[in-house]
């Protein structure tokens, strides 16, 4: 009963106006870190509010909604946002990458290639880049306003000196359409090449930060790098033990407390479907 | 360059500088020429303005009055985004502080780096190379490099500072008491290293201190404040030598001799 009293997508009409203005700005401006007025969600920050809101008010009832955790669909934070909008909006759920119409996504890509026509939704906890190195946000914000990137290198500088190599391996720091530096969100640098050039419209929302920032379909994106020191996408030097490729990301899982341990893909639906492919 | 023969056109003009907050006066009237490699000495007590004026030179305050000409160009009227790409090529500020200068949770060698990263520099080999040769230059161990500025003494920190404004090799330097809070010894090195690298790289310095000695040691010409005013100006030597303004004859007498 109380789940007919909300909205549909459980925001209000105003709310989504609001924000789908803010997501039309920061299409305009790709990488741009667009101000909203961020709405206290039912679930604490660091669940994924942006995400969530963003998603609410791009959500329309012929929508087919995938979401996703660390590229599994039945982890917690997944598992809650996909009933929350089964709750709120009675949208169709799915949890195949290529028949989602939209994807909410935490710290990675689906390995399986997207589409036009799809949007890709990220959570974002920290959506400054230089956040680390310049802790003034009126300091940051002159940066970007002057293209003043010269920082995000000193970040990158300060890796190879300490580890002798680029140790950042996750929210790789990129640069879009040579003028913006994004924080492309905790995704593993592994995925950073699959933000370039993409199909889908990229959408990314910070909700304890308040800021909304995008990329377009088929927008250039570069990680930055050094000339001598070039950006080179990781991951664990295995094949998954379950379906057996070699070219997605992989998680290590502890089987055992003798040492024992597996590798296996971190996106839960390709690996699903490559061992349906097999066994067929 | 010769310091002493004056070339046609000053480097840096600055007339009629006006700062005050609210019925306060931080800064009035203060007009200077500086010629290339010339070092400008500015003394006075504690409240008269010289950091105010500093400060309004260095595009750090925006002054109520007055003009400011580097190079040909009004540097008050210029776009922000000019005249901050000024700051970190053609000029360089030494803070008093060296935590308020360096980056102190990035390295030694990030430090260094940083300005060659701002304009540009993307080969870290190159970066790094040209950070050891300024560690070298300013008396900082290579094997230093990789620790941070945290772990240095107050005097090596300081030169770091040095090095990492220098390194883009800047025309004009703005120092706010760059001894400060050094003990003696350790003044007397940095004053020594830094009159060479002035020297050297024929650098304009615009110095902002109240120890006579450093003055007397670095400065070409010196300029006495009191009260928000410049109350003096002219040749260090003469200045300190035969003080004409009653301030100054107080300040060059309440100098304490060993």
């Amino acid at each position: 009963m109380t789940d007919q009293a909300y909205n549909f997508a459980y925001l209000d009409e105003q709310t989504k106006r609001m924000i789908r203005r803010a997501i039309l700005k920061a299409l305009a401006i790709p990488g741009y870190q667009v101000p909203f007025a961020s709405r206290e969600m039912p679930m604490p920050y660091g669940w994924g509010t942006g995400g969530v809101q963003v998603t609410a008010a791009c959500l329309t009832p012929e929508d087919r909604l995938k979401v996703i955790d660390q590229g599994s669909d039945d982890t917690t934070n997944a598992v809650s946002i996909r009933k929350f909008f089964q709750r709120t909006a009675g949208v169709a759920i799915t949890e195949k990458t290529a028949e989602a119409t939209l994807i909410q996504t935490r710290h990675r890509i689906p390995e399986t290639a997207l589409t036009q026509g799809q949007i890709l939704v990220y959570q974002v906890p920290i959506p400054e880049p230089l956040r680390f190195i310049e802790p003034r946000e009126t300091e940051t914000r002159k940066m970007h306003e002057l293209e003043e990137y010269g920082l995000m290198h000193v970040k990158l500088y300060e890796d190879i000196a300490r580890h002798g190599q680029i140790a950042t391996s996750y929210a790789y720091p990129v640069r879009v359409e040579g003028r913006y530096v994004m924080d492309p969100s905790p995704i593993p640098k592994f995925d950073n090449p699959k933000l370039g050039g993409n199909a889908a419209i990229q959408l990314f929302g910070a909700g304890r930060e308040q800021r909304i920032y995008a990329l377009p379909p088929y927008t250039d994106v570069v990680s930055l790098d050094f000339d001598d020191h070039p950006f080179t996408a990781t991951k664990a030097d295995h094949g998954c033990n379950i379906c057996g490729s070699i070219h997605s990301y992989l998680d290590e899982v502890i089987t055992d407390d003798q040492g024992g341990r597996i590798f296996v893909c971190s996106d839960t639906d390709f690996c699903a479907e490559r061992q349906q492919g097999t066994a067929a | 360059m010769n310091a002493f023969s004056k070339p046609d056109t000053p480097l840096f003009r600055v007339e009629n500088l006006t700062k005050s907050y609210g019925p306060r006066i931080g800064c009035a009237d203060v007009s200077f020429d500086l010629y290339p490699g010339e070092v400008l000495g500015i003394v006075g007590e504690s409240g008269s303005g010289k950091s105010t004026l500093l400060s309004c030179l260095a595009g750090h305050l925006t002054p109520d009055r007055g003009q400011i000409t580097y190079d040909g160009r009004n540097t008050l009227s210029m776009a922000e985004a000019e005249r901050r790409k000024l700051a970190r090529t053609d000029w360089a500020f030494v803070h008093q502080n060296p935590r308020d200068g360096l980056r102190m949770g990035v390295s030694a060698g990030g430090n260094v780096g940083e300005r060659l990263m701002a304009v540009g520099a993307r080969h870290y080999g190159d970066i790094r190379a040209q950070a050891l040769d300024w560690l070298g230059r300013v008396e900082i161990a290579g094997d230093r490099i990789d620790d941070r500025p945290r772990a240095f003494s107050g005097g090596m920190q300081q030169r770091l500072q040095i090095a990492r404004n220098l390194v883009t090799g800047p025309r004009l330097v703005f120092m706010d008491e760059p001894t400060g809070g050094l003990d003696v010894s350790v003044q007397a090195r940095l004053l020594d290293l830094l009159r060479g690298l002035v020297r050297d790289l024929g650098l304009s310095v615009i110095i902002v201190t109240h120890d006579l000695a450093v003055v007397r040691l670095l400065a070409h010409r010196l300029m006495v404040m009191k009260g928000g005013f410049v109350v003096e100006q002219g040749l260090t030597d003469q200045v300190l030598d035969d003080p004409q303004h009653g301030y100054t004859q107080l300040l060059v007498s309440s100098v304490l001799q060993v």
